[in-house]
């Protein structure tokens, strides 16, 4: 199941990012869109492709304008490579898959409840996990993956409702 | 902004809600000199998006998503507890920024029930009386309905939309429905089946309660704006404090209000409309105390702030062998009156719902959740998918110990007084929750179904409905307005609010708030 750039417009429209479109989104980006990739490849099933291209354009456009919270992102990716340099020996975005599970989960992210303004690994639940989940499961790609192509958060008709599908 | 109050003013609106909004749009477009005095602020419908994933990312409690809760709206709850807070918004559009957006016409029976059923109480007006009014409210509201529900009380023309068809889950309860001996039909809505109004037709972000983003589903804002467009003056962010009176406790003279800036200015008028719900409505008229009224203005009746009600919410949920396609929509599609008028004084009106958001949506699951990857996926595509819910409102009678009143030492960011909420269920109030679940249960037998969750009468809830604490009658010594919704004592001083109901019935109020609103207006303007 592929993300596309109909998903990154859906992602979009259920959070009003700072621009019209991910192609409006110049600079003021995050410096480390990479780990932010890699992450995603580990929070979204293996079946989704085009994780690296939907990260960026909608994190991009995520941050755009938004001075506050794009420092609460790259705060929370800072955190998460202290976390991989120091028990993995290397940044977050070089550890194999299985080993960048491990350190989400020897932050014990799977048990920690989201939170902007809390503690380092309550802010990468809120500002990372939180945020890369929310993009996927209010797109309509997302919603597929689990028998929605309307779930909500997205403005998908009037009719899947009613059980028309695409 | 300038917040001095403006001269030679024909008519002072407090409350910006759906009747407030009613009223000034209707006065100012008969050439009235209008101000609207509102305590909460004037939102940015740009941000609407960013107020839905307020709502969609859970680390966020209901209340922050119309930046409710605080200083400003503290208050105290006694017996059964009532989440104030939860059930309403303060700011330009009032509660209707938040509501789900169903509107009934309440039942000829709600008018007499005292004289039908010996329940309750009746009303000074009829359903004939609010008839013509109940058509405009579904006109300024925009309404999309159908005929097709044998239950309703008589009207005289089409809705002004076409109904929203039913849903794949209302296909999944229409057999058992039928075979349960339960008569089902559409549900009036708010929400624009199509363009209307100059706002759009529903996009299906599915997140209608607490916000609408595309503004398919009506709120009081689009009110406001042709009240603005006709000349009316709206200000946000003043909280009335108190009104004055004349020497002979004849008329209001004044509403006094606070500002951000820390000024307090006295807005007068020729006439006074109180438009601020059913909690606040009567703590302005309790927190209006004077040496002429020691127990608050327009209260010599001693009714101010009693007979408090809201609708009971009873419903039960599992899940069914097929796709349920639940949380597409934020709205409700199918219903039963069947069950609303009473046979006798043995129970309160009933009314039947068939929920279109069942059980978890996926973004809810998902961040819950606390897994990641493909197992997340497999989890939240278990929790998605199959639920069907019943829900129903239920209908609460009034009781004079059911009331607000001033906390006694508990006081709001200002120093007023909080309210306080005293709440409790009745015994026929639980018989009735205790019915409509027993049609609830006929149906899911029928289905084949065990609920996997029920809502009786103890763990109920209250549906976000404040009713009854102004009530209207042709006695002033029993009630606070008359049937012109003109208080008693004070003759230029009205209330348009659910705050006057002197019964609830069990449909959601706010169509007859507005169909009272407007009532209200002709009146105020006759009178002007």
């Amino acid at each position: 199941m592929e993300l596309t750039r109909r998903d990154v417009l859906a992602a979009l429209a259920a959070v009003s990012a700072g621009c019209a479109s991910p192609e409006d989104a110049t600079g003021d980006g995050l410096d480390d869109e990479r780990t932010l990739v890699a992450l995603a490849e580990v929070l979204y099933p293996a079946t989704v492709e085009g994780v690296g291209e939907f990260v960026r354009r909608y994190s991009l456009a995520r941050v755009e304008g938004r001075s506050a919270y794009r420092a609460g992102m790259a705060d929370a990716l800072m955190e998460l490579d202290e976390h991989a340099e120091t028990f993995h020996d290397a940044p977050f975005a070089e550890l194999s898959r299985d080993e960048r599970d491990t350190a989400l989960r020897e932050l014990r992210l799977h048990e920690t409840d989201p939170d902007p303004e809390g503690a380092a690994r309550e802010r990468v639940r809120y500002y990372l996990v939180n945020e890369l989940l929310f993009a996927l499961y209010s797109t309509p790609t997302g919603g597929e993956l689990v028998g929605t192509p309307n779930p909500p958060g997205h403005p998908g008709g009037t009719a899947t409702y009613r059980g028309e599908r695409r | 902004m300038n917040r001095a109050p403006s001269e030679r003013v024909d008519c002072c609106v407090v409350g910006a809600g759906p009747a407030g909004a009613l009223v000034a749009e209707r006065l100012a477009s008969a050439g009235r000199d209008v101000v609207v005095l509102e305590a909460g602020p004037r939102f940015d419908s740009a941000e609407r998006e960013e107020r839905m994933e307020t709502y969609l990312r859970p680390t966020n409690p209901d209340i922050e998503v119309w930046e409710m809760g605080g200083p400003r709206d503290a208050y105290a709850s006694s017996g059964r507890f009532y989440p104030l807070n939860a059930t309403r918004v303060k700011g330009v559009g009032g509660s209707t920024l938040h509501w789900q957006g169903m509107v009934m016409r309440l039942h000829e029976e709600d008018f007499n029930l005292a004289s039908e059923t010996g329940l309750g109480v009746d009303w000074p007006i009829d359903y004939s009386d609010l008839r013509p009014y109940y058509a405009e409210a579904e006109s300024a509201l925009g309404v999309a309905g159908a005929v097709d529900n044998p239950f309703a009380p008589p009207r005289e023309e089409p809705f002004p939309m076409p109904a929203f068809p039913p849903s794949k889950s209302d296909a999944v309860f229409a057999e058992a429905c039928e075979a349960a001996g339960i008569t089902t039909h559409s549900v009036p809505n708010a929400r624009n089946s199509k363009g209307y109004d100059g706002r759009s037709a529903c996009v299906g972000y599915g997140t209608c309660s607490p916000v609408c983003p595309s503004g398919a589903k009506y709120d009081a804002t689009t009110t406001i704006a042709d009240a603005e467009e006709a000349g009316a003056r709206v200000m946000s962010e003043v909280p009335v404090q108190r009104l004055e009176h004349d020497d002979a406790g004849e008329r209001v003279t004044g509403a006094v209000y606070a500002t951000p800036e820390g000024d307090e200015f006295t807005q007068e008028a020729r006439e006074f409309v109180l438009a601020c719900g059913g909690v606040e409505t009567p703590r302005l008229l309790l927190l209006s105390d004077s040496s002429r009224f020691p127990d608050g203005l327009a209260n010599s009746s001693g009714a101010v702030g009693r007979y408090f009600m809201d609708h009971l919410f009873a419903g039960m949920g599992g899940r069914v062998a097929a796709e349920t396609n639940q949380h597409e929509i934020g709205f409700i599609t199918t219903e039963s009156h069947q069950f609303y008028d009473r046979p006798d004084d043995s129970r309160g009106a009933i009314k039947l719902e068939f929920l279109n958001y069942a059980g978890p949506s996926p973004v809810g699951a998902a961040l819950t959740d606390g897994e990641w990857g493909d197992e997340l996926a497999e989890r939240v595509r278990e929790a998605y998918g199959n639920h069907v819910a019943m829900g129903g409102l239920v209908e609460q009678l009034p009781r004079a110990e059911n009331r607000v009143r001033l906390h006694p030492t508990k006081t709001d960011n200002r120093g007023n007084p909080v309210p306080e909420i005293v709440w409790s269920l009745g015994e026929k109030t639980r018989r009735t929750i205790e019915r409509a679940n027993e049609l609830q249960r006929s149906v899911f037998d029928e289905l084949g179904v065990e609920p996997e969750w029920v809502t009786g009468p103890e763990d109920t809830g209250p549906a976000a409905h404040h009713m009854g604490t102004t009530r209207m009658g042709a006695d002033p010594a029993e009630s606070v307005v008359d049937a012109e919704l003109r208080t008693h004592d004070l003759s230029n001083l009205s209330i348009a609010s659910s705050s006057v109901f002197p019964t609830a019935g069990a449909m959601n109020p706010t169509l007859t708030i507005a169909a009272l609103a407007l009532k209200c207006a002709d009146h105020v303007e006759t009178r002007l």
